[in-house]
């Protein structure tokens, strides 16, 4: 019993660390290329979900295409925030511009719950198969399509940003905005291209996450949280980081819950945020990361 | 650079905090009163409905208690009104706030002089307004659960929603029939899981259960799988979780996945459609109290409350195209005791109130059957509850 708990504690502790490992990729999408926190990241997830559900439940469409439709729209809902809330602020202050996105996040959950209402929606697991049996505990299917998801998106958002032409000039734009203009490239376009990102892997997140999340208008407020744990856990801007830090926050929400308390998993999280914060106050893999602060 | 960053993480976590707090804008809908039909004239009786019908927390309650409010008003009209005056209820949207229900009950007694009033919707509401019914010495009838509204027993205040207390009662005499005894508890940390936990470790020793382990859950939590390891590590008899939607669904579908063997009892919060919609198959065998509306079509002929359940499942679903629930039924059963009363006693809140405490005496409502006295304001038993369990998707009777 006791190593078969262990097992599953960690198990349960991966799955929920992918899903903060999305969120934290989302921050570090915008932060990257920017240098905002954007807060409305959660309600990307919150509004993958429901658009998922919507197109599944509502409209009926299979369910694979249900999953992968609303990246489309978070998409162009992203690219929208930029253009119109964000993009008109460019020239004020980045704490004015962090305020901008929790008002954005505020504004986005109240229009889902104008839409869909207080409830909590259902949507069918990816596979319909039984439970896996892994050393005496056992894993949700789902679970390990939000593992594969958050892997494969990690991978492929690095791949982007090392390889394509796209994601170096992305890379170029934060670490020298004005260097980069001069060199022609279009920071404001790449600005929107990072907002657009933040809200595809957000609606990732949140297709794959709803069979088990069960999402409703708000479920995005604590994820974001989280995940902003787990980006700044990580270092903030970078990838690896994110997916390490947000690893350590599941787990440590896992193993807090099952060894120590269910009621205090989540300050556990908390507190060893703020000690990595006060001994390594760039994350635990940021090394030597500098943007221009002008 | 670092500092930066530390000070935009405090920033913008108290900032996220503020956002949680903001919750979201409740528009103002005031409520004008269906105009009275029917032969009853004269001057209108007022009765005030202070009703959470916007606001993430209250919305899901509210709506339905003020349709139910509305509907029971022209049904007393139709049928002549009170004492051949017509009802009028004022309807008062407090938006799930408690300041915004305090402006609503000194609206109701001072400008609108009403002669009673039903409502609030949510506890936490309910607490708010007491103090200024007692004052103003207008009778309250609460459609809130807290045991705290009733008891201590306070003059002016009374309620018709099926407290916790009655709830784990009714669970613990379930269980003991079924012999099992220990029992793991796995509960939201909202004020509806505590309050349950509360109960079931308060009543525990009195009906000869033992709660092995108990676990926490918050009401935004994606995964229950590690409390459930712990609580099967236990090992329990029987798993009971107290809750509202979704959390008690995801912990049915982890149960199933852990494949978990022992018994699943929830509480009268998932008694709704939703609760089944959200779980899936992994609801099946499920098992609760729950009030009787949930399952009114499937009470045997001799239940007591069958002819009154139908009567309102029948009006409501006319009226307004959609099944009735226990909210709406809380409001039904303080209407139509204020009905009762009024017709007796008149609109003097004074005599209101004395009918309610001696009047009311197995008055057969939704909720259950009520028998008020000075020293029980909520006047209902444990067996307000049946047991319901879910199977193949479908509701039905466990015993």
């Amino acid at each position: 019993m006791e190593w078969s708990a262990l097992v599953q504690y960690v198990l349960t502790g991966i799955t929920q660390g992918a899903i903060y490992a999305l969120l934290a990729v989302g921050f570090n999408l915008v932060y990257s290329a920017t240098g905002i926190i954007n807060f409305a990241q959660g309600e990307f997830v919150m509004l993958g979900g429901m658009l998922a559900v919507t197109c599944y439940s509502f409209l009926h469409l299979p369910l694979w295409l249900s999953a992968i439709l609303p990246i489309g729209v978070v998409m162009l809902v992203g690219a929208g925030i930029h253009q119109l809330a964000i993009r008109p602020l460019r020239h004020a202050h980045l704490v004015t511009l962090i305020m901008a996105t929790v008002g954005l996040s505020v504004a986005l959950r109240g229009l889902a719950k104008v839409l869909w209402g207080a409830d909590s929606y259902p949507l069918p697991a990816f596979s319909n198969v039984d439970p896996v049996a892994l050393a005496g505990a056992s894993v949700d299917p789902q679970s390990l399509w939000v593992m594969g998801v958050a892997a494969v998106t990690g991978t492929a958002l690095t791949l982007f940003f090392r390889y394509s032409l796209t994601g170096r000039a992305m890379t170029a734009c934060a670490a020298r905005p004005l260097a980069a203009c001069l060199a022609g490239i279009r920071v404001e376009r790449m600005n929107m291209w990072a907002f657009a990102l933040a809200g595809g892997v957000g609606a990732i997140a949140g297709a794959v996450l709803a069979p088990i999340a069960l999402p409703s208008f708000d479920v995005g407020t604590s994820l974001a949280l989280k995940g902003f744990c787990a980006a700044i856990l990580g270092g903030i801007g970078n990838n690896a980081g994110a997916l390490l830090g947000g690893l350590l926050v599941g787990l440590l929400e896992s193993l807090g819950a099952g060894y120590i308390s269910s009621g205090y998993k989540d300050a556990i999280a908390f507190l060893v945020l703020l000690i990595v914060l006060v001994l390594r106050p760039q994350g635990l893999l940021n090394v030597t990361m500098r943007r221009d602060e002008s | 650079m670092f500092t930066m960053i530390r000070r935009l993480t405090l920033l913008t976590l108290s900032l996220a905090a503020l956002a949680l707090l903001a919750g979201c804008p409740a528009k103002v809908t005031p409520v004008t009163p269906t105009p009275p039909q029917g032969v009853a004239s004269g001057e209108p009786i007022k009765i005030g409905a202070i009703l959470s019908v916007t606001g993430a927390a209250g919305a899901p309650l509210g709506t339905p208690e003020k349709n139910t409010a509305l509907m029971v008003q022209d049904l007393i009209n139709q049928a002549g009104g009170i004492q051949n005056r017509p009802v009028q209820v004022i309807v008062e949207d407090d938006q799930s706030d408690n300041t915004q229900a305090a402006t609503a009950a000194k609206k109701l007694i001072e400008s609108d002089k009403v002669c009673a009033v039903i409502g609030p919707s949510l506890s936490g509401t309910t607490l708010a307004v007491v103090d200024t019914f007692e004052k103003a010495e207008i009778p309250l009838i609460s459609l809130a659960a807290s045991v705290k509204i009733t008891q201590p027993v306070k003059k002016w205040i009374f309620s018709t929603a099926q407290p916790d207390t009655i709830a784990v009662t009714r669970l613990y005499s379930y269980m003991k029939t079924q012999g099992l005894r220990k029992l793991g508890v796995i509960y939201d940390s909202n004020a509806f899981g505590k309050s349950g936990l509360e109960a079931l470790q308060s009543q525990a020793s009195s009906a000869g259960m033992e709660i092995v382990a108990s676990e926490s859950f918050e009401s935004k939590d994606t995964d229950m799988t590690t409390q459930l390891t712990k609580l099967k590590g236990a090992q329990p008899e029987a798993i009971v979780c107290w809750g509202t939607n979704p959390g008690p669904a995801i912990v049915a579908k982890n149960v199933k996945t852990l494949q978990i063997k022992v018994p699943v009892f929830m509480s009268h919060g998932v008694s709704n459609q939703k609760f089944i919609e959200l779980s899936g198959p992994a609801a099946d065998g499920i098992i609760f109290p729950s009030g009787r509306i949930l399952v009114a079509s499937l009470l045997p002929e001799t239940d007591q409350q069958k002819l009154v359940l139908l009567e309102y499942t029948k009006f409501y679903e006319e009226k307004y195209r959609q099944l009735p629930d226990h909210f709406g039924g809380h409001a039904w059963d303080a209407m139509r005791m204020l009905q009762q009363v009024m017709n007796v006693s008149g609109d003097e809140p004074a005599a209101i109130r004395e009918g309610l405490e001696t009047k009311i005496k197995d008055f057969v409502g939704i909720s259950g059957i009520f028998s008020l006295s000075p020293t029980d304001h909520n006047g209902l038993t444990q067996d307000a509850f049946v047991m319901v369990t879910v199977k193949q998707g479908q509701w039905a009777l466990a015993e």
